[in-house]
């Protein structure tokens, strides 16, 4: 027993000591690096500032009339309207498919499994958008991000709606629902679990997506967050701290999020992967 | 109950409009561009040639072996790498759930600045890696701008970020074995290494088979980690389809690189289509 508890110490010991030297540091890295000035910064070491410079934060926000802020605006315009959309598409979507069988239900499962694994088309995208005069609008944006990402989201609400009895929908019609009541007063409150993890995981991969927004928003008026710190690689650099300031601004909701949300987004992360 | 007329397809027109709007009609539209030489205004049809001369053109053919390689070995690496870090996570150490949410995090975190990031880690005069090496008492290593080593910085810092998911999916797929197995197996005497080898591997194998799908996949698709190292180079060193396609486009060749992407998707599924069938054949049986 003894031996037992020793040798897991030493686990967590050697555990902690990886964890840091591999996972750590370079966070650790690029926090000590937005803190410094621009001379201290542009040697890329991960020495502590010798006077913490809190202004390359404000410096990074202000830049170019706010650019960064306005990007975080357009971000969250797109995260949430598309969130939104998906979950009411989606649930609609994976609550026929999961109960209905048939051929045209196949063909449509066929569909969703291929969009799985299949990256867009994207210049007869932008012809097409530009065809429906979208293109470069935040309206687009939220369509493409909606698209691409209803293939996932149908799967995670098809694959709760296997858990939940179809009594409960009988017991519906008995008391005379309809079929729109039946969808928004019984079904949609019990997939509550399943849209929580929608939320996240799509909240997470629009927030942080930059090829899309690279090829179908093109422009400055409308950029996004991961766009402005693509485009301030080329315009900060030689001046680190700044880059990292901006870095650090858009890992942080992350974290914050990782920090409330750590096991849903763990477990949904789990659950779409290996129902995929 | 009649089941065609409670689960009515009226409530699929949503998903299907959007879906089929900015997705399926640019997919199937992109097998007839792929052919033809495009401003978005007009076409010319130019049957093959496109392909023709992406195969034939040397700086954009070797972007499908880069692709293959970059795919390939990111896999193998998290397949191997994620197997051993989750069963080291579900064994009987304290700080395991501190441990998972570090080891999982960089998957939270946006592709364009862990790039920034690496990519100053790996400066060739004062990156931190090359700190480590001369004081290790090794010669500078010039990790991005050494043509053979490119893709593969490029590679490790992918396996980097991405290693975290497939280790969650495997400690899920662990933690769903049953005990009693363990149990069994040590009454009748098997050592650790025989526990590991005739209980876990064959039981985490749906787990092993979703990560080498999911990364796979990621692989064959990845665009912006390398986009944000190395832009394509030096050179053509780390160009992959993807990036060719994006370089096509900004070049005004919208033939070609609508041809790119229908290679892509040739590429996933003449691979990760029949991969997945295989793999879950398997599993069945």
């Amino acid at each position: 027993m003894k031996k037992q508890k020793r040798r897991s110490l030493i686990g967590d010991i050697l555990g902690l000591i990886f964890a840091f030297l591999i996972f750590i540091i370079p966070f650790l890295f690029m926090l000590t690096n937005s803190l410094k000035d621009r001379r201290g910064a542009n040697q890329m070491s991960l020495s502590l500032p010798d006077v913490f410079h809190w202004e390359n934060y404000t410096e990074v926000l202000t830049f170019n009339h706010g650019i960064v802020l306005t990007a975080f605006k357009n971000s969250l315009i797109i995260t949430a309207g598309a969130v939104i959309l998906l979950i009411v598409t989606c649930a609609m979507s994976g609550y026929v498919l999961q109960r209905r069988r048939g051929k045209v239900m196949s063909v449509f499962n066929a569909v969703v499994m291929a969009g799985l694994m299949v990256p867009p088309a994207i210049l007869p995208t932008i012809s097409l958008m530009q065809g429906l005069h979208v293109y470069k609008t935040l309206f687009g944006m939220i369509m493409i991000e909606v698209a691409l990402q209803t293939p996932f989201t149908i799967m995670l609400y098809r694959g709760f709606m296997s858990t939940i009895p179809i009594e409960l929908e009988e017991a519906g019609y008995i008391d005379g629902c309809n079929r729109g009541e039946m969808f928004t007063k019984v079904v949609f409150p019990l997939l509550k679990p399943v849209t929580a993890t929608v939320i996240i995981l799509n909240a997470v991969n629009i927030f942080n997506d930059f090829t899309n927004p690279l090829y179908f928003l093109p422009g400055a008026s409308n950029s996004t967050v991961q766009l402005t710190l693509y485009n301030f690689m080329g315009q900060f650099s030689s001046s680190y701290n700044l880059l990292f300031a901006d870095v650090i601004v858009i890992t942080i909701p992350m974290l914050i999020l990782f920090i409330i949300f750590n096991k849903k987004i763990v477990e949904g992360m789990v659950a779409g992967a290996v129902k995929g | 109950m009649n089941k065609k007329k409670i689960y009515t397809l009226w409530f699929l027109i949503p998903s299907t409009i959007i879906f089929s709007i900015f997705f399926l009609i640019p997919l199937v539209s992109s097998l007839f561009y792929s052919l033809t030489v495009w401003d978005f205004k007009s076409f010319t049809f130019v049957g093959l040639d496109n392909f023709k001369m992406f195969f034939s053109e040397r700086s954009l053919s070797t972007s499908v072996i880069h692709t293959l390689i970059y795919a390939f070995l990111t896999c193998a690496l998290k397949v191997i790498l994620a197997f051993f870090i989750a069963i080291f996570l579900t064994s009987k150490i304290k700080t395991k759930n501190f441990l998972r949410s570090v080891v999982f995090f960089p998957n939270l975190v946006s592709t364009i600045a862990v790039g920034i990031t690496f990519a100053a880690l790996m400066h060739p005069t004062k990156g931190l890696f090359n700190l480590v090496l001369s004081t290790l008492g090794a010669g500078r290593i010039d990790f991005l701008g050494n043509t053979s080593l490119a893709l593969f910085s490029v590679i490790f810092t992918d396996v980097w970020k991405g290693v975290g998911v497939a280790t969650v999916i495997y400690v899920s797929g662990i933690q769903s074995i049953d005990k009693t197995y363990y149990e069994a197996a040590s009454i009748d005497g098997a050592n650790g290494w025989e526990r590991l080898k005739n209980i876990t591997i064959p039981l985490v194998r749906p787990a092993m088979n979703s990560v080498i799908i999911l990364s796979l996949i990621g692989g064959l698709r990845s665009f912006d980690l390398i986009w944000a190292m190395t832009g394509g180079g030096p050179g053509f060193a780390t160009d992959v389809v993807s990036s060719v396609v994006y370089k096509q486009y900004a070049a005004g060749f919208y033939g070609l690189s609508t041809a790119g992407n229908v290679i892509m998707f040739v590429l996933i599924a003449v691979i990760a289509y029949p991969l997945q069938r295989f793999l879950l054949k398997r599993e069945e049986s």
